[in-house]
């Protein structure tokens, strides 16, 4: 009796260790499976459309408001020391360092990652996924690979649309609303951001977290107990595991690139 | 018990599946255990029992989806649990399965659900795909239902068009998953009638998996009772009416209680009653 909560803390440690084992060999099966879609581009295409496209509007309208407010906010700090002009470089930096790649991933696994997850969820619970193994059709390159590959591919893309996006929120209110001078704003833009230090290492961000939340979503998927409540509670873990994948991959890639 | 002839005699003739000594277990609970038994070629082989006795797990192992604890599956003269992937792939396109719930891909219309198999596994110019797609739709009566979506689809016609897919590569064996289950009377006819013409049509071995048992008794050849882990009779459907077996004859005529009971294990009743027993 007094050993259950041992017992159980170690049945949860193990659990966790196993399915982290099963996620691996998942994601290796996964990429045995990606050179195969060389040949056979248009199922890549296809989910590129469903996974990257049908993404772009929520990245698109996020990126201007949360540059928006960087230029709002920027603005009010940066004024108090008189540096107002430093607007656009203190907006950038924000966007390609950190917030472009961060936030498009939270909100790739929320709109993109979860729709993967439920949908592979449901071929499982369908039967659909059986179904194509008994017509000798491999799921893992017929259906994971390419939604792997499309989610790995669109979430740079995306994360440099939302900072170029932001970029120009933050142009709207700070030039257009307070009155910065437009070309102080992308000078010392220009001046400032340095393509290896900060863009660079913003897209290496973008790739890294690209492939953690794609693998998060057709894993959980994949790995979904077959019942309503199963795919249910996958999907929700996509979003949960996603953001605390993201964020905690942050922290350590920040301060591997940025720490002195 | 066991038609013991019967048996024999078809042991002795060209079996696609020959299982012997077949174990597996879910977890700690035993599904088979110690199971024999032949599909014979050209026939239609019923495998019937209760819910939960593992029809549909019989249907993977034979597939190679799952792996058994013990015994070998020799389909077509191949190992099954110890082919390889690629192997197995290959097997596997010799067979055809119908699912219970159709498992018609939910993206594709009729159609391209008929081509799936056809344009992973050949390389034929889409003109002939059409040409035979269709001749597949128009054996199970749904050519003119080709362009529905599967949502658009009644149970039996989803049911007629995982039949058309499952023939789709012309299999030398088709495993038909509770084809009857859920189905109104004429949809279920026209099932019955589709699994045994296209058998003796195209030259199929059908293995049917059910527990509806005047329709596979109409249409089987042989018949194998599972129950418990074990193949508890076995024979024609004719031999199998006749049956000593209680077992057989309760679950052949339905009757509610006998050696399978209609109480599950309990403490005594009146005890329980009296005694205020927790429930």
């Amino acid at each position: 009796m007094i050993l259950d909560p041992f017992q159980r803390l170690g049945r949860t440690g193990l659990d966790f260790l196993e399915r982290l084992g099963r996620g691996h060999l998942f994601l290796l099966q996964v990429l045995a499976g990606t050179p195969g879609l060389l040949l056979r581009p248009r199922l890549v295409i296809a989910q590129l459309y469903s996974v990257g496209v049908l993404t772009l509007l929520i990245i698109l309208v996020s990126g201007l408001f949360v540059g928006m407010v960087l230029g709002l906010q920027g603005y009010n700090t940066l004024s108090d020391f008189g540096a107002e002009e430093s607007l656009g470089v203190a907006v950038a930096l924000a966007l390609v360092r950190e917030l472009g790649p961060v936030v498009t991933a939270l909100l790739f696994a929320g709109r993109a990652g979860s729709a993967l997850t439920a949908e592979i969820g449901l071929m499982k619970a369908t039967e659909q996924l059986s179904g194509m193994e008994m017509m000798a059709v491999d799921p893992m390159k017929r259906v994971m690979a390419p939604r792997f590959l499309a989610g790995f591919l669109s979430m740079p893309l995306l994360a440099a649309i939302f900072s170029a996006v932001g970029v120009y929120g933050g142009f709207f209110v700070g030039v257009g609303l307070l009155g910065v001078d437009e070309g102080a704003y992308w000078s010392q833009m220009q001046a400032n951001v340095d393509l290896q230090d900060d863009i660079y290492n913003g897209v290496i961000k973008s790739v890294v977290f690209g492939l953690v939340a794609a693998w998060i979503a057709v894993f959980e998927g994949y790995d979904a107990v077959p019942t309503s409540v199963g795919v249910s509670r996958a999907t929700t873990r996509t979003v949960v595991h996603t953001a605390l994948a993201v964020l905690g991959l942050d922290f350590v890639l920040t301060a591997l690139m940025f720490g002195d | 018990m066991v038609d013991e002839r019967l048996k024999t005699s078809r042991i002795d003739r060209d079996a696609v599946v020959e299982i012997r000594g077949l174990h597996f277990a879910r977890g700690e609970r035993p599904i088979f255990d110690g199971i024999d038994l032949d599909i014979v070629r050209g026939s239609i082989t019923a495998i019937m029992g209760p819910s939960g006795t593992g029809k549909t797990t019989l249907l993977k192992l034979i597939g190679g989806q799952l792996h058994p604890d013990s015994g070998s599956i020799v389909v077509d003269g191949e190992q099954v649990p110890e082919l390889g992937v690629g192997a197995l792939y290959q097997l596997r396109q010799r067979m055809g399965m119908m699912f219970q719930s159709g498992a018609l891909l939910t993206d594709l219309d009729v159609f391209d659900n008929v081509a799936f198999p056809i344009r992973e596994h050949t390389k034929l110019p889409e003109a002939l795909v059409r040409d035979l797609v269709l001749m597949k739709l128009q054996a199970v009566g749904l050519r003119g239902a080709a362009g529905l979506m599967p949502n658009e689809l009644s149970g039996g016609m989803a049911r007629r068009v995982a039949m058309a897919r499952a023939i789709a590569l012309d299999p030398m064996m088709v495993m038909y998953d509770e084809p009857f289950t859920g189905q109104d009377p004429i949809s279920m006819g026209i099932v019955v009638k589709l699994i045994r013409e296209l058998n003796d049509a195209l030259g199929l071995t059908g293995i049917v998996v059910s527990h509806d048992v005047r329709e596979t008794a109409a249409i089987a050849d042989y018949i194998y009772l599972l129950s418990g882990g074990k193949v508890v009779d076995q024979g024609t459907p004719d031999s199998l009416w006749e049956s000593a077996s209680r077992w057989s004859q309760q679950f052949l005529n339905g009757e509610p209680d006998g050696p399978v009971a209609f109480h599950y294990p309990a403490m005594d009743y009146r005890e329980d009653l009296i005694g205020g027993g927790s429930a």
